[in-house]
């Protein structure tokens, strides 16, 4: 009880705060408020270890239906490896994004995080971060099992740019997506059909220069999806940012 | 519960018969094209619905913006209208595009960036209704509406780009030159007469149809509105 009051009389002053126009804080506040959700994220997952076992076993067996389904022989392998691997993050992507949104609406955490006194871009920034982490986690050990199963090396450095560009446009649009999804009726089936038109520009510019970088191609033929990638990157994040407190508006 | 508009009234028939004379253009006016013959016909339809239809779906992004400054449910209402009108529109322009394609390209659909760019975006508005469905509530189901149709509307054009990555065989009648292009040809002067004509026609249409379906959300709206004291 004494912390609900605690609680509420936080919100008050933020409210006179914001209201008296000091709604910009100190950055150093901002960080703070993303550093404490994303540590929050990374410790429940430590313990509980969840999403990321969840998302990689899923994200093998994946692989492992494409092996049947693509006839991966030697010769097949070097025109698909980019696609079964972009297929395979953004199925096990929104595996994940679903479970970090649904367990804060569920517990009621996401209430929580909106009473705290801070920016709500912080809590986007938070969530997105360390939905990014654990994303990257999945394709660190993804990666290595696929170079493993068909004998190819993986780990070049323009393919693993090529990952952390797509993760990071994937995972800013998939986690503003996933705030809605999880607050609507049919929630577990929407992520993937609001998600996937709009992540288009980004699977396919990551598909060609993985690719690109696969075949050994030169650096000018992949600046153009390179680009891309880069300038969806940077739209939506900057849209989501602003349109992230509309989402979770009580 | 308020009449229907005399205005409005008269654009329904004006829509009419401007639909109709637009089909005698394009139909019997125009000269035959002389590579594709009558399937060519098509184009003036697919152009017109393709126009009107992009229309709508801008005019959704826009509505987004403002709703989402304002907070004003009225824009929800009209991009509401703008959507579902446009979701129609497109769907006839992908069908008589895949009708023209079959004669012209041999075959009824392609990979090309604009047909899939098409698709892709039908499929962001029919997503965008799933989620609407989805929601009780009009303020959320007005707030998460804007946010994913400006996610959509800007997404759309980049896909364009991103799929240009690959060839493309859909020709570009105006204004451009693709050497790759299919089934290219010249306006004539009668051509343009019936090309223009049916812009205009559906742009009119267009109007009509979603004077119509704003019209209707308001009276859904004070249906709404009612109801609620009815319970209370």
């Amino acid at each position: 009880m004494a912390n609900n009051v605690n609680r509420v009389t936080t919100t008050v002053t933020a409210d006179r705060r914001s209201q008296s126009g000091l709604r910009t804080r100190p950055s150093g506040n901002f960080f703070k408020a993303v550093s404490a959700v994303i540590w929050k994220d990374i410790l429940a997952e430590y313990r509980s270890l969840e999403l990321v076992s969840a998302m990689t076993v899923f994200s093998l067996l994946v692989i492992i239906i494409f092996n049947f389904a693509l006839d991966l022989d030697i010769k097949m392998r070097q025109t698909v490896t980019a696609g079964v691997l972009w297929a395979t993050f953004s199925f096990a992507g929104t595996l994940g994004l679903n479970r970090s949104m649904s367990v804060e609406k569920d517990r009621g955490c996401l209430d929580g995080l909106l009473l705290a006194p801070v920016d709500r871009s912080a809590i986007y920034f938070g969530k997105a971060i360390s939905n990014l982490a654990f994303m990257l986690l999945v394709e660190l050990i993804v990666l290595p099992v696929y170079s493993v199963l068909y004998g190819m090396n993986l780990f070049l450095p323009g393919l693993l740019m090529v990952i952390l560009l797509g993760s990071i446009g994937y995972v800013g649009v998939g986690t503003l997506l996933a705030t809605m999804s999880v607050q609507t009726r049919t929630r577990d089936v929407l992520l993937s059909i609001l998600l996937f038109p709009v992540i288009l520009p980004v699977l396919l510019p990551a598909i060609i220069a993985s690719n690109g970088f696969l075949a050994g191609s030169a650096l000018a033929d992949i600046l153009f999806p390179l680009a891309i990638l880069i300038a969806y990157d940077v739209i939506f994040i900057a849209v989501a940012f602003m349109v992230f407190d509309n989402v979770v508006e009580e | 519960m308020q009449a229907k508009p005399v205005a409005l009234k008269v654009l329904d028939i004006v829509s009419i018969i401007l639909l109709g004379v637009s089909a005698y253009l394009a139909l019997v006016f125009a000269p035959t094209e002389l590579v594709m013959g009558n399937v060519q016909r098509v184009f003036y339809f697919h152009i017109g619905t393709a126009w009107t239809a992009l229309l709508g779906f801008l005019l959704a992004a826009i509505f987004s913006v403002v709703y989402l400054i304002n907070k004003d449910l009225k824009w929800d209402r009209y991009q509401v209208a703008a959507v579902e009108v446009s979701l129609v529109f497109f769907f006839i322009t992908i069908i008589l595009g895949s009708i023209w394609a079959r004669p012209a390209w041999n075959t009824w659909w392609t990979w090309d960036p604009r047909l899939t760019t098409a698709a892709v975006t039908e499929l962001i508005y029919i997503a965008y209704f799933m989620l609407r469905q989805g929601i009780d509530d009009p303020d959320r189901r007005a707030r998460f509406g804007a946010v994913y149709a400006l996610i959509g509307g800007i997404s759309a054009p980049i896909t364009f780009f991103a799929i240009r990555l690959f060839r493309t065989i859909h020709p570009v009648v105006i204004g451009g030159d693709n050497a790759a292009a299919q089934g290219g040809f010249a306006m004539t002067a009668d051509m343009r007469v019936a090309f223009f004509f049916a812009l205009f026609t559906f742009t009119i249409i267009f109007i009509d149809l979603y004077w119509n379906r704003t019209r209707l959300g308001d009276l859904e709206n004070q249906v709404e509105q009612l109801k609620l004291k009815v319970t209370m």
